[in-house]
């Protein structure tokens, strides 16, 4: 049966699909979706092929929208994704993770919700609230959000989270009791002496290497980190990168120690690609050593960032590796990133990335 | 009481089957919202948070006048539930 991949784009002003063949070389588009909602980001669940989309609108609050036929038609709800009477309300849903029957969605101000019946109502996993940091988290420039949602494909009671700008967060039992996990990653925009605090940092994005288990990796406002212990501790892995400063990171479907990062030029200096020249960076070896990916992406004037849950892979054979600009142009390579070309332009501000690939 | 609503369009455009205008019966502009819920489930969520109150950028007028959960309606009352200009 041929295959087909279909690329879900949130963006500020509603949910994008481009589709192609397995050449991944012609490509169509279509949308917007979810009544140009703001869509921070849009998933698939690789079992059913549900899609989800994670919104917040300023006038109509905070909903997760799903489809179940491609995108084609939505429906949305709310239902439960609350805090309770009095509390500062959820303003917004910022990322989505499937696992084995279960939906998860984080939220601004940060926070986790779980959902068993495909997005229809939600419950709050109020352990994660319930820990004696919170009253110290701040938020970073877009808020206090929880962006990265790493559920353990292999042990359904770990969950990882991403909360900027709070750190990253551990559960080992489902999500009743969390911990932090930061030892090593840095906060620089601290007084000196207090620049490894147990929590705080500025996570910008967490994954974890293909199948599960103990390998992540992250980029952080301050370095790009890999911990091959679940995150107890963090190693830098950003000698032979062009910055330390970044938000996106995306796996390889099936290799553990390849990943992609997308570097800008710093968070004082515009938050550009550097030299104004895009590249993406590659490591196969789990962040020992990297190289620059530029063939057919823009090598002047390239004035665009690249945001948090931004590029993503698919899991075809070669991987397919994508990512979205701030300036509304989505960018693909069919061979793991040896070559690339713009696939949409013009869009509106693309938030996230992900893909699904489908037979027929 | 009777009371006659008028939705905004980018509300109705989210709650297929609904319509723009509504008569029901309501006391309050809470029991317009608990009523419209009723009929068009998650409705409540479009327009309060969940402090409760309405939301920030959403309006209640009642008879030209901006309204809170609370407000009391008269029979015949208009009720327009409108985006307000600052969220889009």
């Amino acid at each position: 049966m041929p295959e087909r991949v279909l690329v879900l784009i949130g963006t500020k002003k509603g949910v994008f699909i481009a589709e192609s063949d397995a050449d991944r070389r012609k490509w169509d588009l279509r949308g917007p979706y979810c009544e140009t909602w703001p869509m921070q980001h849009v998933i698939a669940d690789q079992n059913t092929g549900t899609i989800y989309g994670a919104g917040g609108n300023e006038w109509f609050g905070p909903a997760v929208w799903k489809s179940d036929d491609l995108g084609h038609s939505w429906t949305h709800s709310s239902a439960g994704l609350a805090y309770k009477e009095g509390e500062e309300p959820v303003k917004s849903v910022w990322s989505l993770a499937a696992r084995n029957g279960t939906l998860y969605a984080g939220v601004e101000p940060a926070g986790l919700f779980a959902s068993d019946d495909r997005g229809e109502s939600w419950s709050h996993v109020e352990g994660l609230r319930n820990h004696p940091s919170r009253t110290e988290w701040n938020p970073g420039g877009a808020g206090l959000i929880l962006h990265s949602l790493v559920p353990d494909p292999a042990d359904e009671s770990r969950i990882w989270v991403g909360i900027s700008s709070a750190g990253v967060f551990y559960t080992e039992d489902g999500g009743r009791t969390w911990e932090p996990r930061n030892k090593g990653t840095r906060a620089d925009f601290m007084p000196e002496d207090q620049r490894y605090p147990e929590f705080g940092q500025c996570v910008h994005c967490l994954v974890q290497a293909p199948g599960g288990g103990d390998l992540l990796y992250q980029q952080n406002h301050c370095g790009m980190y890999r911990s091959e212990d679940g995150g107890r501790t963090w190693q830098s892995i950003e000698e032979g990168l062009p910055s330390t400063f970044g938000f996106p990171a995306a796996v390889h479907p099936r290799e553990r120690e390849t990943l992609y990062l997308l570097p800008l030029n710093g968070d004082i200096y515009g938050r550009f690609v550097p030299d104004a020249k895009a590249a993406v960076w590659r490591t196969r070896d789990g962040g020992r050593t990297w190289e620059d990916l530029r063939e057919g992406l823009p090598q002047e004037n390239a004035f665009f960032g690249v945001l948090r849950q931004a590029m993503a892979t698919d899991r075809m054979e070669p991987a397919g590796v994508y990512f979205g600009t701030s300036g509304g142009a989505l960018f693909a390579s069919g061979d793991e990133g040896e070559s690339w070309s713009c696939i949409a332009e013009h869009l509106p501000s693309i938030s996230s990335v992900e893909t699904l690939v489908i037979e027929g | 009481m009777t009371v006659t609503v008028k939705l905004s369009p980018l509300l109705v455009d989210l709650f297929p089957g609904s319509s723009r205008r509504v008569e029901l019966e309501a006391a309050s502009v809470r029991e317009v919202i608990d009523e419209l819920d009723r009929r068009w489930p998650g409705m409540r969520d479009r327009i309060c948070d969940t402090r409760p109150a309405i939301r920030k950028h959403m309006n209640v007028f009642v008879d030209g006048e901006r309204s809170t959960l609370s407000t009391p309606l008269k029979h015949g009352a208009d009720v327009f539930i409108i985006t307000a200009i600052s969220g889009g």
